[in-house]
């Protein structure tokens, strides 16, 4: 399949491949789209623009496809993104209109911005329009001032603890974390012992063959401990998942798009859909990065995700909302 | 006591900025604190606390101000206080009437830290 597409690229983080123009280079990274698939624990992207290629292939007819939205930030009113209600329409209309309709979406957090009631109101009745049942895990933003007991109620029915719960769908495990809690001054995200016991024994009688999806907002693995984009006991947590032949992890928090390959482990952060923030490093400090606002959309995304059963591969699929 | 503010109210100012950058003469930074009538203001911009380090008097109010596109809160790592979440340009206060050292943090980014000494 590989080969008949010519821009095949390895995803080694250095941008090369899907800089289509000069002047998107630095954005590509961020949020144009990238078909991933990953086969033997290697991920292998493929521009967007060539998706065509792979025609009826594996990756696009996949038993189980899926797409992740994260960061809708409901609520931020900000130069970087004036209409964060806006672009989430854009992307329930992305999502309306893939070919292969997703089964559900799963909502990696920070939902509103300030954990507003009339903010959950508003991603609600827009995510309504997919018609699809939507599982969700709290960012930092919405369990403000109420230590989560809103989006408890609102979306952690039946969860345990801060809201974390797994579900089974078409032989894949799902797990959703909350890391965002009980955060330590100086500290990176958590889990917490109670947690991590929930998950020892939530997989402890799994086969090995079970594909596992772990979803959580803050991401699993070390981004940038500088600004945070870590979770302090996350070590803990993939260890209970090393005995899984194949584990993929999707975080958001960061709002732009990375990958990365740890054994058995594929780590991917989706886009936010309300505004982007700049690459680990490369400002004064993680706040939203504004760009003009005809490239917005490009740096704006979803996440749709495809399993294949028997090629123990989950193609990811990152669509930007230009 | 008479001694700091006696200093201070020759240069208050100056010499509190100077003596907070070097990070050096705590009694003097206290007293100009102490002289600047009780109110102390810190910026949060740029996911960081200014001055990240602020020694004040006992009877100091201090004042946090958000200065991001981004909310933040301000608790103390002893839940001594804990502001709701601030939205930019909101305000949280607090008036330190008991000397000793108060780490803070903001709760929604951990990694913002901030000390105020009480003296």
């Amino acid at each position: 399949m590989a080969n008949k597409v010519k821009d095949e690229i390895l995803h080694d983080h250095n941008h090369d491949g899907i800089d289509r123009r000069g002047f998107l280079k630095c954005m590509a990274w961020a949020g144009t789209g990238a078909l991933c698939v990953m086969q033997g624990g290697v991920l292998k992207s493929y521009s967007l623009s060539r998706l065509s290629d792979l025609g009826g292939s594996a990756a696009a007819a996949g038993e189980l496809s899926f797409v992740q939205i994260s960061d809708s930030h409901m609520g931020f009113n900000k130069p970087a993104n004036p209409d964060v209600a806006g672009t989430l329409k854009v992307a329930v209309d992305k999502i309306n209109g893939l070919s292969a309709p997703p089964e559900f979406l799963l909502h990696t957090g920070d939902i509103s911005h300030l954990s507003k009631p009339e903010e959950f109101d508003t991603v609600d009745q827009i995510l309504k329009a997919t018609g699809k049942e939507v599982f969700f895990v709290p960012g930092e933003h919405d369990v403000l001032n109420d230590d989560g007991a809103q989006f408890r109620e609102r979306y952690g029915k039946g969860a345990k603890g801060a809201g974390w719960y797994s579900f089974e769908k078409r032989g894949v495990h799902f797990i959703g974390l909350v890391n965002v809690m009980n955060l330590k001054a100086g500290g990176l995200g958590t889990l917490g012992p109670e947690q991590l016991e929930w998950l020892e024994d939530d997989v402890k009688h799994l086969k090995h063959s079970t594909p596992i999806v772990v979803f959580a907002h803050i991401p699993l693995w070390t981004v940038y401990p500088d600004w945070g984009w870590g979770t302090e006991d996350s070590a803990q947590a993939l260890a209970y998942l090393k005995k899984f032949g194949s584990v993929t992890v999707l975080n958001g928090h960061i709002h732009q798009t990375m990958q990365k390959v740890e054994g058995n482990v594929t780590f991917h952060t989706a886009a936010s859909t309300a505004f982007p923030q700049p690459e680990p490093g490369k400002a004064p400090s993680p706040g939203p990065m504004k760009v003009p606002a005809e490239q917005l959309r490009s740096v704006l995304g979803i996440t749709d995700v495809n399993y294949v059963r028997g090629q123990h591969a989950l193609a990811v699929v990152d669509s930007s909302l230009a | 006591m008479r001694r700091r503010v006696w200093i201070v109210a020759l240069a208050a100012p100056v010499i509190a900025a100077a003596l907070l950058l070097v990070g050096g003469g705590r009694d003097f930074a206290a007293s100009a604190g102490q002289a600047q009538a009780s109110n102390v203001d810190v910026k949060i911009d740029n996911f960081s606390f200014g001055p990240a380090t602020l020694t004040v008097a006992a009877g100091t109010t201090v004042t946090w101000t958000n200065r991001d596109d981004i909310p933040h809160t301000v608790v103390s790592d002893d839940k001594v206080f804990k502001s709701k979440v601030l939205d930019t340009d909101e305000k949280f206060s607090f008036t330190f009437t008991k000397p000793g050292t108060f780490g803070y943090f903001c709760s929604i980014h951990p990694k913002m830290t901030g000390k105020v000494v009480v003296e």
